[in-house]
């Protein structure tokens, strides 16, 4: 089952035509082609036009969102007082679901990414009773849908009193099956064995080893796990739908899951759409400020995961 | 340092002195190893293990109420009773039906876009391949549910540019994004957006992964940047394509989100539109928590036998070559 999941090509191949044809063009050679411009450039439109829409019609005044042309920003500045509109509509509670999710998702996160890379570090540095087995069935959980877990999980949780409180949400972000199986290839490849037995001899113990060497070496990659987890959370729709009544504890996406559907009722402010629209803005921009900034380092990550064992 | 201290008479064997300090070099940690999966492994197995125990057990009851339906309603064992009313219902069925049907085209179509994007970027054929990427990647940052909203927003006639748009073509007059027949590929359209540039970059991640010398050989010998493309590059991240086809379709027989987001636009997605959605209505528009769980673990089974068909599909394909 792990090996399915892993490539086993090895590390050298190829490498042997490296002092041959060192005189190539290192960098792949350069040549833009009309049709495939042409094909990057139409996908390329697909995927930023409903973005676009979005911050065009952010800056619309409500009324303006239905007389004017959705391809073009509207005549007025609107931005202004759709945010005052989105941060004191329905008593302020978007201000409590941005606290809400930035707390799943950063302490959420932050715990997954924690257990999984002392999980991951464990499963590739040392050999013990019960790791095949261990592993064999963490792979299996990230086969198990979510969804499926969240019916059996709201169940436990009213039994336990936790449903409708922040650790209902909380501790079902701790966990992520991938990000072990991730922290693993990490550990295997960025953590040499050499070093932890020189820290060893040093007299280090193994905590502090795992801390000062195996922690710090894998860093980097762990960015991606972090990253991975913390979209995740702040995408998590079915779990709190499921268990959260209490507005002021949602996060963003459920909360304008229940706006949107306001817009459809019969007197509904005329302004909810574009506090709808606002908000949806306002939600996003974290995320793709996390991503461009953290470039660099999840793309690395994603390599490692995604080609080898 | 108390882990030191504890883990010294774990292996007496090798305690021999160098430089007066016990000699710690080959020594087998013995507790370290589990205290540093215990973590997870407590919570996994409370939040995966232990809700998929209950999900079954749960399901092999029911709920009676006695009398009239307003006195005490009693819990009592049916053994299979639920799955077999989930699975001789047409409910969950069409509900598998419409996944699998969506399913099949949505990720073919999903991972094509990916794969020539990947191709394209990767060989430089195309300028500006920084802004490209994070073009293609921005969706991915844009949550699930907000992708929902938005796109529902641009098929709702009165606020759609693109509705007017598409009704200016000939013979399209009367075209509904959100009619019965076309919902569900505007749910596909949804979850393409979504995705497709996180599969790609999946890809483009393993494409450089693979050593320039490589391309180079191949070039050497005279082949075209097309065949490298297919027979050199498309073979070799092979694994990276089956990963993500695994997590496309464990993602498709879960649907949830969009349909749901859609359903307060339009009559033409029903309650039980998706195996997931019948759960939900089942426990909480229903209160037959039983019931959903059947459905729960009907589902999450019907998974790991596409999970497990295309796993073995894969390893099959890998030892043939």
């Amino acid at each position: 089952m792990t090996a399915l999941l892993q490539s086993g090509r090895p590390a050298t191949q190829g490498s042997r035509h490296r002092n041959t044809f060192h005189l190539l063009p290192k960098d792949k050679v350069r040549r833009t082609t009309v049709p495939g411009m042409a094909v990057v450039l139409l996908l390329a439109i697909y995927f930023l036009f409903p973005v676009y829409w979005l911050l065009i019609s952010s800056f619309k005044s409500s009324s303006e969102l239905f007389s004017t042309s959705g391809f073009l920003p509207g005549p007025h500045f609107a931005l202004f007082s759709n945010l005052a509109h989105l941060f004191t509509y329905d008593g302020s509670v978007y201000l409590y679901w941005i606290g809400a999710t930035v707390l799943y998702a950063l302490v959420g996160g932050g715990a997954a990414t924690l257990f999984a890379a002392m999980a991951g570090y464990s499963f590739a540095k040392y050999q013990f009773r019960g790791r095949g087995a261990m592993f064999a069935v963490i792979i299996g959980g990230v086969l198990v849908p979510v969804t499926a877990l969240a019916l059996p999980l709201y169940l436990m949780f009213h039994d336990l009193s936790l449903v409708n409180t922040v650790w209902s949400v909380l501790l079902p972000s701790m966990v992520s099956p991938f990000g072990v199986y991730l922290a693993r290839i990490y550990a295997n490849r960025g953590v040499s064995d050499e070093l932890l037995d020189a820290a060893r001899v040093d007299g280090a113990g193994e905590l502090t080893i795992f801390a000062r060497v195996g922690f710090r070496l894998m860093a980097p990659a762990l960015v991606t796990i972090f990253l991975f987890q913390f979209v995740a959370v702040w995408n998590n729709f079915f779990l709190p739908l499921i268990m959260l009544t209490n507005s002021h504890l949602y996060p963003i996406a459920l909360g304008l899951y229940g706006w949107d559907s306001q817009t459809q009722y019969a007197g509904a402010p005329p302004f909810l759409y574009s506090v709808v629209i606002t908000g949806a803005l306002v939600a996003i921009i974290p995320l793709v400020v996390a991503f461009t900034l953290l470039q660099r380092y999840w793309s690395g990550g994603l390599a490692l995961g995604s080609v080898k064992g | 340092m108390a882990d030191l201290a504890l883990s010294a008479p774990a292996a007496p064997a090798q305690r021999t002195l160098v430089k007066g300090r016990p000699r710690r070099r080959g020594a087998k940690p013995t507790w370290q190893p589990y205290l540093f999966v215990a973590p997870f492994m407590v919570l996994f197995a409370g939040l995966y293990l232990v809700p998929i125990c209950y999900a079954i057990f749960q399901a092999l009851y029911s709920n009676h109420s006695s009398g009239l339906g307003l006195g005490v309603s009693t819990t009592a064992f049916v053994g299979i009773s639920n799955f077999t009313s989930v699975f001789t219902s047409g409910t969950f069925w069409s509900g598998i039906e419409r996944v699998i049907i969506f399913g099949a085209v949505q990720i073919p179509v999903m991972m094509v876009l990916a794969l020539v994007l990947a191709l394209l970027l990767d060989t430089g054929l195309v300028r500006l391949r920084r802004f490209f990427r994070f073009a293609m990647f921005l969706p991915y940052a844009v949550p699930g549910v907000i992708a929902a909203i938005l796109w529902a927003f641009l098929y709702f006639p009165s606020l759609s540019p693109l509705v007017p748009l598409i009704h200016h073509i000939p013979g399209a007059h009367g075209f509904n994004f959100l009619g019965q027949g076309t919902v569900l590929w505007s749910i596909a359209n949804i979850v393409t957006w979504e995705w497709t540039g996180y599969d790609m970059l999946i890809y483009i991640a393993a494409l450089q992964a693979v050593p320039v010398e490589l391309y180079e050989a191949a070039r050497v010998e005279g082949a075209s940047e097309r065949q490298i493309a297919f027979r050199v590059k498309l073979p070799l991240i092979a694994p990276a394509v089956g990963m993500s086809a695994l997590f496309s379709i464990i993602g498709t027989l879960q649907l949830f989100n969009e349909p749901t987001i859609l359903r307060s636009l339009t009559p033409s997605v029903t309650s039980t539109y998706t195996p997931n959605m019948y759960a939900y209505s089942a426990a909480f528009a229903d209160n037959n928590y039983h019931l959903a769980a059947a459905v729960a673990v009907s589902l999450a089974a019907i998974t790991f036998v596409f999970s497990f068909l295309l796993l073995g599909f894969l390893a099959k394909r890998r030892a043939l070559q």
